[in-house]
């Protein structure tokens, strides 16, 4: 079976997952692809987006991709045989990531507005007044 | 009052006007400068110590009257006195003679003690000493009193003119008032402490410390470079006197173990009383009639080997070992052994002697030593510190050998004679008196030599009266005409009568003017005395009748020499009308002190009703054993020391005095005709005897002599010392460091290149690669999340390709 051949796609995940997930009941596994999907995104979005206020979606994307795994892994009833589930701490530390980022997108938001009072622009490449 | 409560008055009199000098100077020595306006009352205080010890001693002569009232024997040359009861008074000696004279002595503190040792502070009171002491602080009475006022150009600042700065100006310097009357505390202090020691080691230290005075006062003026080169002179030469005085103290500790002049009583450790024979009970022992013989303990030590043979033969009985050397002792005297320590003893304390009073051939150093101010050449270098010399040969006479007694005749016959043919063609009125008071020092140690103990002490009283009247007349004079050359004075008895008058008795005392058989100034008994005694000694050793001849023609030159200054400064009319008209009498301050020696100058030499006078108290000195005539001479052999008191019988005490009589007026004659009635031009005189005059005025080339003799080489020694110092030793010195210097720099390279290079290095390639990777921060935050991300990847490849591990399964 040769990995890089798109007709075996769908076995190579399923070799990979060790789950079909399309076929399989709902598990962590679908979870974590969402969240992996959501990551992505965000890291993609951080990356291309020239707007402050885009990158910082893009940061908020990444944190809610995290959240979701963590309240993946923390949840009961998605447990297989094999995955023991971290309880509530995986939704405590969701929390926590939720108010970390409140808290970063306040001072996220408010270095922006200084910037855009400084250089009456949001676009991050013009922002590289610490470089070395 | 008993003998112990006399000699501990004695003591304590004489100890406390030996210490109130040093009170003085400490006094000023901290609070001179600050002693009124530039140290003006420095000299009040001064002034006020001497006065004290002048009273304190008189107190002391005066105890010693009391308990021992002196003999209505007539004696020295006071022929006024019956001359028949000489004859009594000749046989009433003889059982005199056996008993010593009377002495007190003890120690105040011990400086060290160990083993058969002992050194200390201790004091010898005989009638010489309180005499001394009288006499030294009287001098020095006047002298203070007289410098207060000769000094008081140091009360300000000063303008030295004689000595010229590099800039072209005199040298401009603060007044050193304060500074003088320290230094002349000292010196009373330190002579003082010479008269009252109890024992040789203390007479050095205070011999050494009269010479520290010495320079310090000779070099007063010390910017002028005379002052100070006359100062080290003095020092100097008289180092080279010490060095002999050292030699026999050392003779007479090695041998004897002693230095002590008196027994004294100490207490054993078993509680038992033990009598420590000193020098004069051990070379004069009572028992053989005081007569002068070999100590044991120098027959011992010129004996050593056969001592040590003794007492390896009796190793095992010590007792007869004992008995023995006891038995064969008088054996090795009669053998001579021990006799050359006892004389080479003698001759190294003479040696200091020597030095000290600046006898031949030491005494180059007593004229320079004029360039101090006037009152220290009246005080240190003519009345006292000299006398010192003459003091202790006096002190230490019972221990002296008729060899040691004969050169000392001759060295001082030399010195006299020598020093009155210098002094006359002097034309420094200071100088003229420096050679005199050469001159009558040799006279001194003449007359001791030749046996004439009372006569030379007696000369040493006098001379110190009318010696220290004449320089403070001279210093009047200077103080008046601001020079010293005769030949610019003349004519001054109008302006100066007082000087005058003074400086006339001075004179009259010093060559001995009297009314042969009747009266005369203190002068005319000390020399009759030492012309009596020398005359006496020249009959009874025919083959040194020179001696009696240098006496007498030395009679005539003094006269002739103090004339001539006496005429040269007062008579006649004036060579100088500058200084004549400027010339004026002295304050009151420095007359009184002058009329006050001048009566001095003539009593000092009479016997007064009742028997008191400086002969008689003399003789109450006079050491055990020298009243009789001695025969003998451990050396020379042959030599007869005739008894001082023989000398004063009829035939040769008539001869003496009409010998003194005549030599002195030839020689004022003489130099009345040169200087004062002018039949015979001096210039004439001198012109006939050009050769004599030159080699005179040349002061005999003595000065030229030592320097080619002592001072040439000695400074070629140095400069050979000091080319090896510099060719030498600094060539090796400079060699090892040039060496070092070298590798140093060597190792300097190193450091530089390798060391430094290194740390350099390290930090040059840290800033390039802070350089490159700077480059890395961009400030583009998208170009980071890049990195991140692509960094996260190709993490989780390289894990998964490293550990293929699988997720779920």
């Amino acid at each position: 079976m040769n990995p890089l051949n798109p007709m075996h796609a769908p076995t190579v995940l399923a070799s990979l997952f060790a789950v079909n997930l399309l076929s399989d009941p709902v598990s962590v596994t679908h979870y974590l692809v969402v969240g992996a999907i959501l990551f992505t995104a965000g890291i993609v979005c951080m990356t291309v987006k020239r707007n402050a206020l885009g990158v910082l979606m893009g940061i908020e994307l990444v944190l809610n991709g995290a959240n979701v795994n963590f309240v993946a892994f923390s949840s009961q009833y998605l447990q297989g045989e094999q995955t023991a589930s971290i309880g509530l701490d995986g939704q405590a530390i969701a929390l926590f990531v939720i108010l970390l980022a409140a808290a970063e997108a306040a001072v996220a938001l408010a270095i922006t507005l200084n910037f855009y009072n400084n250089h009456s622009t949001v676009d991050i490449d013009q922002a590289d007044d610490l470089k070395g | 009052m008993t003998s112990m409560e006399t000699a501990s008055q004695l003591s304590m009199l004489l100890g406390l006007a030996w210490l109130t000098p040093l009170v003085a100077f400490v006094a000023i020595l901290f609070f001179g400068p600050r002693m009124g306006h530039h140290g003006k009352n420095a000299a009040w205080v001064s002034t006020a110590a001497i006065v004290a010890s002048l009273m304190l001693s008189l107190a002391a002569m005066g105890t010693w009257l009391a308990a021992h009232p002196v003999q209505g024997v007539v004696h020295a040359g006071h022929v006024g006195h019956a001359e028949d009861s000489h004859a009594e008074s000749h046989e009433a000696q003889r059982p005199a003679a056996v008993h010593a004279p009377v002495a007190y002595s003890g120690d105040w503190y011990t400086l060290y003690q160990g083993g058969n040792l002992k050194l200390t502070i201790g004091w010898y009171i005989d009638a010489l000493t309180v005499l001394m002491f009288v006499v030294v602080t009287c001098i020095a009475t006047c002298i203070h009193i007289y410098a207060a006022g000769y000094m008081h150009d140091e009360l300000h600042d000063v303008t030295d003119h004689e000595v010229h700065l590099a800039s072209g100006t005199d040298l401009h310097r603060p007044g050193r008032f304060s500074r003088f009357f320290q230094a002349l505390s000292l010196f009373c202090f330190s002579m003082l402490g010479i008269l009252i020691a109890g024992n040789l080691a203390m007479v050095f230290i205070f011999w050494e410390l009269v010479g520290i005075c010495s320079w310090f006062l000779i070099g007063f003026y010390y910017e002028r470079t005379s002052a100070s080169n006359a100062a080290n002179k003095a020092f100097i030469v008289n180092r080279i006197g010490d060095f002999g005085m050292l030699i026999g103290l050392m003779a007479l500790w090695g041998a004897l173990g002693t230095l002590h002049f008196a027994d004294s009583v100490e207490r054993a450790p078993d509680g038992s009383m033990n009598v420590r024979q000193g020098l004069l009970s051990l070379v004069r022992p009572a028992e053989g009639g005081h007569a002068l013989r070999v100590p044991d303990g120098m027959v011992k030590f010129a004996a050593a080997a056969e001592v040590a043979q003794i007492s390896i033969d009796h190793a095992d009985r010590p007792r007869d070992a004992a008995s023995e050397l006891a038995s064969r002792l008088d054996d090795w005297r009669s053998m001579g052994m021990g006799r050359w320590l006892l004389f080479i003893a003698g001759i190294g304390i003479f040696c200091g002697c020597i030095g000290k009073s600046a006898q031949f051939p030491l005494f180059v150093w007593l004229p320079d030593a004029m360039e101090g101010p006037t009152p220290v050449s009246a005080l240190v270098h003519s009345a006292t510190m000299v006398a010192a010399g003459v003091y202790l040969v006096g002190r230490f006479f019972p221990v002296l050998t008729p060899d040691v007694l004969l050169v000392i005749a001759y060295v001082g016959a030399i010195t006299l004679f020598i020093a009155a043919t210098i002094a006359l063609v002097a034309t420094d009125i200071k100088r003229v008196l420096a050679y005199s008071t050469v001159s009558q020092l040799g006279y001194m140690m003449l007359a001791l030599g030749v046996g004439g103990w009372v006569a030379g002490l007696f000369h040493l009283v006098t001379h110190a009266f009318f010696k220290s009247l004449l320089f403070l007349c001279s210093g009047s004079v200077i103080h008046a005409c601001h020079t010293n050359d005769m030949r610019k004075m003349g004519g001054l008895a109008k302006k100066m009568p007082w000087t005058a008058g003074t400086m006339l008795v001075g004179c009259l005392a010093i060559i001995g003017a009297g009314v042969p058989f009747v009266i005369g100034l203190s002068g005319y008994y000390s020399k009759d005395a030492i012309l009596a005694q020398a005359l006496a000694f020249s009959q009874a050793n025919p083959t040194h009748w020179i001696l009696y001849a240098a006496v007498a023609g030395g009679a005539l030159l003094t006269a002739f020499y103090m004339f001539r200054l006496w005429f040269l400064t007062f008579a006649g009319v004036p060579r100088d009308h500058h200084i004549a008209e400027h010339a004026h009498e002295s304050p009151t301050v420095m007359v009184a002190p002058l009329v006050v020696l001048a009566v001095l100058a003539v009593v000092a030499g009479w016997t007064f009703p009742g028997g008191f006078g400086v002969a008689n108290l003399l003789e109450q000195a006079r050491p055990a054993g020298t009243a009789e005539a001695t025969t003998g001479g451990f050396v020379f052999g042959g030599i007869t020391i005739p008894a001082e008191h023989e000398s004063h019988v009829g035939p040769i005490h008539v001869t003496a005095t009409l010998t003194a009589f005549a030599t002195a007026a030839v020689g004022v004659l003489l130099a009345a005709v040169m200087y004062l009635w002018r039949f015979v031009s001096p210039v004439v005189v001198a012109y006939l005897f050009r050769p004599v005059y030159r080699f005179l005025a040349g002061r005999w080339y003595f000065d030229e002599l030592y320097h080619a003799v002592f001072v040439v080489p000695v400074l070629g020694i140095a400069s050979l010392a000091s080319g090896t110092d510099r060719g030498v030793i600094d060539r090796i010195i400079d060699g090892i460091a040039w060496t070092a210097r070298q590798l140093a720099g060597f190792d300097a390279w190193i450091d530089r290149t390798l060391v430094d290079g290194l740390v350099n290095a390290t930090a040059h390639a840290t800033w390039n690669a802070g350089l490159t990777l700077k480059q890395l921060q961009t400030g583009h935050l998208r170009q980071y999340v890049m990195f991140i991300v692509i960094g996260t990847v190709a993490l989780f490849v390289l894990a998964s390709l490293l550990f293929r591990c699988s997720l779920a399964g």
